[in-house]
């Protein structure tokens, strides 16, 4: 039974030693025909999705690697009827804002308003004491949450994953700014998830008119700064739509403490007179530093102030009770724009945007930005300029093909390179959801894996600047993260983690030394001796999970 | 060292033992020499906008009495939860009682009317702002106290950056290695009875391991447990009398403290407490923020005072992301606002006054016409800070985007 464990998570490793002679060639022959080493496969695995279960090195061995990049590279001809199953408890990852609006935050809204009207003067416990409707909105955070962890775990659509995750990331919003908490449901499902393998274009649009962002970089209150009267009718109705489920703030003990639960914080301007007049240039800027272009794609402050001009009108129809986008030509700047040299005559009204989007959408730094980072997510932190210009000029051809980019990364010689071999250090959330698959353990409550991501400092969902988190070793190599990463090893293989259970195997009664044919060449001499002096298999499980072998993938 | 002994009894400020003043209070001390001590920083967020009118009460303005009916603090001697007197214009809230002995021992200057350029009313936004301190722009990556970090080559411990705080603050991320550690004792691998074990196996792999990256951070972090456990956090006792209270924040800034009487070159703290979002009945003397300013108060004057001539070598910085409204609302609360009062207390620090030009409260000095105006950038307290107690040479790499000049400096450090 022992042996099992041992097997499993040797194979989440590596099974072949890099000998000097090999190094040139890559790990894998471009022939379909030929047999696909092992520790290809092993590669591939960790590199478009969360890792090796057991098994699955033999099942990708079985159909050839090509066949298998080329499945995932189409999420919907691959069947996930389990993993759907496994959702099938919470609720409300299927809900639309609105619904989860009419149903967990107002509600939570309403009883707030009513626990401060009837705050004693002297309580200070007041504020701090959960309140059921608050612990019912913060279900939705938590579902969405568990959700993202379970289809890491067990879904067999790893790319798609992978991807979902990435677009997120790469369009972040962070749950914690006002109603933004309960707009993410609907976002990564609606908005993110469709577009992963499609066109760029798409997905930039779906975004662009999200409430979610909407909210979350303030174009929804962006007017024109001399357009009509924009402080009287519109936002004043505005105004008295916010003033009516939401009058006041409520007091809070760690507004920011990274909890699910964090209240939702007053929308911005409202009731303030005199701060919904005018521009708001957060979203212009990042849409072209972040989205698009990249913040040394060629543009200047002059273009960032005409492309949120282009955006002034682009709001949501009332973003506390999940309403959807809406243009509003009251608010919008009607007069003549350019953006980076292209002339956007005036009147355009909502076509404005959409011509930015154009033009940001076909960009040569756009193409060279998201080449960039998708190489850097699956190749390394520091992705060959060779092939990140292939998979630029792909972009180009093909504009801005997802599929087809990723398609260009996933079978060029660089991603099964030497170099790109364990070259990455896995996020928090890969090093989780890997440590989970490779002992084959069973979640029926993903609630503590989530609360993990927070200690690991990776919190779900909650990833403060736009920018979202960082891709690169430096940000996940830290002290403290270490050695909770450690401990996440020794609670999951010891079943300490309530809801999540390691199988059986690891109840072995029969220790011996790690055979060596068994972990493979990945571990060092140290590392296996080391794991061999363990004297129980959940101790040696531990071991080899918080390895340093382990933290990379 | 028995004679530089202080505590705070009863909101009286006692010198004991054999009636020395403390280094950390003899102003000739500090001007005659230094500890050798590395310069240390503790930085405490409050989170949630504090109403920093009710902190450092303008009770000389009329208006301030005028458009707060229910809620403002009465003048000194004004009877029940009246201001303390300061300097005849600024009175604290009679909760910030316990801090009132440094300000007496000019330990303690307060900045007013100071925040941020932006006009955010956003919790979210003016919190990141203030963490970045890159005000208006939202994509910087790194936190200004991790560029302090970056900026200076100083000997690297595990404990140079610590936030006690279950994750590490937007200030504190970045490339430099900071810690995030709630509870100093929960510190190291927990495998119940084979933590030993465990831990020894895990420190052989790292120490052990090719890998150059996780080699360092691996034994960084064994390094950094041992130390704790020579520490053993669990037998502290705080010094000077010093009573910390068993509040979540109390606890952090007890911690605090242990770390840098460890030396374990313990240079930027950080720490936060929240409770500050008064829209509803927020209180004057009593009630709501009365509360949460006696935790505070206690909390800084039992780290203050715990740390003793320590103190030579520390500053204490408080901050909250924004103000509150100047009049009160509907509620006998504050809604969101813009200017407010910032403590620094430290050794070096020239206290007993209150910084920055006072814009004053009437309608037409305020910003927006309902709140208090920022006379001073957040940035030129964090720089000066910066520059004349921790003693980088050029800040401008910490403050992108902003040139931090001594001469915007309000003048807290000789």
């Amino acid at each position: 039974m022992r042996k099992f464990l041992v097997l499993t998570l040797a194979l989440c490793l590596l099974p072949g030693p890099l000998s000097p002679g090999l190094s040139a060639s890559p790990m894998v022959s471009t022939g379909g025909a030929a047999a696909d080493s092992d520790r290809a496969i092993v590669h591939v695995l960790n590199r478009i999705g969360f890792g090796p279960r057991p098994g699955d090195v033999e099942k990708v061995r079985t159909m050839g690697l090509d066949r298998y990049l080329e499945l995932q590279r189409h999420p919907d001809r691959i069947s996930d009827a389990a993993m759907i199953a496994r959702l099938s408890e919470l609720t409300t990852i299927g809900m639309s804002s609105r619904e989860i609006a009419g149903k967990f935050a107002l509600p939570a809204l309403e009883a707030q308003r009513e626990r401060k009207r009837n705050a004693k003067d002297d309580s200070p416990q007041t504020p701090r004491r959960k309140d059921p409707e608050q612990e019912r909105a913060s279900r939705v955070m938590l579902e969405l949450s568990e959700q993202k962890m379970l289809r890491a775990i067990y879904s067999e659509r790893q790319l798609q994953e992978v991807l979902t995750d990435f677009w997120f990331n790469h369009f972040n919003v962070d749950a914690r700014k006002g109603p933004d908490r309960f707009m993410l449901t609907e976002y990564e499902r609606e908005t993110i998830r469709p577009h992963v393998l499609g066109k760029f274009r798409d997905l930039l649009e779906a975004t662009a008119k999200s409430p979610a962002m909407l909210f979350y970089l303030d174009n929804w209150m962006s007017a024109s700064p001399n357009g009509p009267d924009i402080s009287s009718r519109e936002m004043t109705m505005n105004r008295r739509g916010i003033a009516r489920v939401r009058p006041q703030q409520q007091g809070t003990n760690a507004p920011r403490s990274g909890a699910l639960g964090v209240p939702a914080e007053r929308v911005r301007g409202a009731g303030a007179p005199g701060v919904n007049k005018g521009l708001n240039e957060n979203y212009g800027r990042e849409l072209m530093e972040l989205h698009t272009l990249g913040v040394d794609g060629g543009y200047t402050q002059k273009d960032v102030t005409e492309v949120a001009r282009a955006f002034t009108g682009w709001t949501i129809e009332n973003p506390r009770q999940g309403g959807g986008f809406m243009f509003n030509p009251r608010l919008h700047d009607t007069g003549e724009k350019v953006v980076l040299g292209h002339r956007l005559k005036s009147g355009g009204g909502i076509s404005d945007g959409e011509q930015v989007l154009d033009i940001l959408a076909r960009h040569p730094s756009t193409a060279r930005f998201i080449a960039t980072k998708l190489a850097r997510r699956f190749v390394s932190d520091t992705p060959p300029a060779s092939l990140v210009d292939r998979a630029a000029a792909r972009f180009r051809d093909t504009n801005g093909d997802l599929r087809e980019v990723t398609r260009t990364i996933l079978t060029s010689p660089e991603f099964l390179s030497p170099d790109a071999y364990r070259a990455k250090i896995k996020t928090p959330l890969e090093f989780v959801a890997s440590a989970v698959r490779a002992t084959s353990a069973e979640v029926r409550d993903a609630s503590l894996l989530v609360r993990t991501m927070q200690q690991l400092g990776m919190p779900l969902y909650q990833c403060q600047p736009p920018t979202g988190y960082k891709d690169t070793a430096d940000a996940w190599v830290n002290t403290g993260a270490l050695v909770n990463r450690m401990n996440f090893a020794v609670s999951l293989t010891n079943n300490q983690l309530r809801g999540v259970s390691v199988t059986t195997a690891l109840v072995g009664d029969d220790p011996q030394p790690v055979p060596r044919s068994l972990v493979g060449d990945d571990l060092s001499d140290s590392t296996r001796a080391t794991i061999a002096k363990a004297t129980t298999p959940q101790q040696m499980a531990a071991l080899t999970l918080g390895s340093p072998e382990f933290q990379r993938r | 060292m028995t004679s530089r002994r202080v505590f705070l009894k009863n909101g009286a400020f006692t010198l004991v033992s054999l009636g020395f003043a403390p280094a950390f209070l003899a102003r000739t001390a500090y001007a005659a020499g230094r500890s050798g001590r590395p310069k240390q920083l503790i930085a405490i967020f409050q989170r949630g906008a504090v109403d920093g009118l009710s902190v450092v009460v303008p009770f000389g303005e009329s208006e301030y009495y005028r458009v707060r009916p229910s809620i403002a603090i009465p003048r000194p001697n004004g009877g029940e939860g009246a201001a303390v007197d300061l300097d005849g214009f600024f009175g604290f809230n009679p909760r910030l009682q316990p801090l009132k002995p440094f300000w007496d021992a000019r330990q303690l200057a307060l900045v007013h009317a100071c925040g941020s350029p932006d006009s955010t009313r956003s919790h979210f936004d003016a919190q990141d702002y203030m963490e970045t301190a890159t005000p208006g722009v939202k994509s910087t990556s790194d936190g200004w106290l991790n560029r302090y970090l970056q900026a200076r080559a100083n000997p690297t411990t595990p404990f140079r950056a610590v936030a006690l705080t279950q994750q590490l603050p937007r200030m504190l991320q970045g490339t430099a290695p900071a810690l995030a550690v709630n509870q100093l004792g929960q510190f190291g691998i927990r495998a119940g009875r084979a933590s030993e074990t465990v831990g020894a196996s895990f420190e052989a792999e790292y120490a052990d391991a090719a890998d150059r990256v996780l080699n360092g951070t691996g034994r960084e972090a064994f390094d950094a447990i041992k130390m704790l456990k020579a520490a053993d956090p669990s037998s502290y006792q705080a010094a000077n009398g010093a009573e910390y209270p068993r509040s979540p924040f109390g606890q952090a800034l007890k911690q605090i403290a242990q770390l840098t009487k460890s030396n374990v070159g313990l240079e930027i703290a950080f720490a936060d407490v929240g409770g500050w979002d008064t829209h509803v009945n927020q209180g004057a003397g009593q009630g709501q923020l009365a509360t949460r300013l006696d935790d505070f108060a206690r909390s800084i004057a039992a780290l203050v005072t715990d740390l003793g001539d320590r103190m030579e070598d520390t500053v204490v910085l408080t901050m909250s992301e924004f103000g509150r409204a100047v009049s009160e609302n509907g509620n006998r609360g504050t809604d969101h606002g813009h200017g407010n009062a910032m403590i620094v207390i430290g050794g070096g620090v020239r206290g007993g006054h209150v910084y920055g030009k006072w814009p004053g409260l009437s309608v037409d000095r305020r910003y927006e016409g309902r709140d208090l105006a920022v006379t001073t950038d957040f940035r030129d307290v964090f720089g000066e800070i910066v520059v004349r107690h921790l003693g980088v040479a050029d800040a401008r790499p910490i403050f992108p985007g902003y040139a931090a000049q001594p001469a915007k400096f309000p003048g807290l450090f000789a």
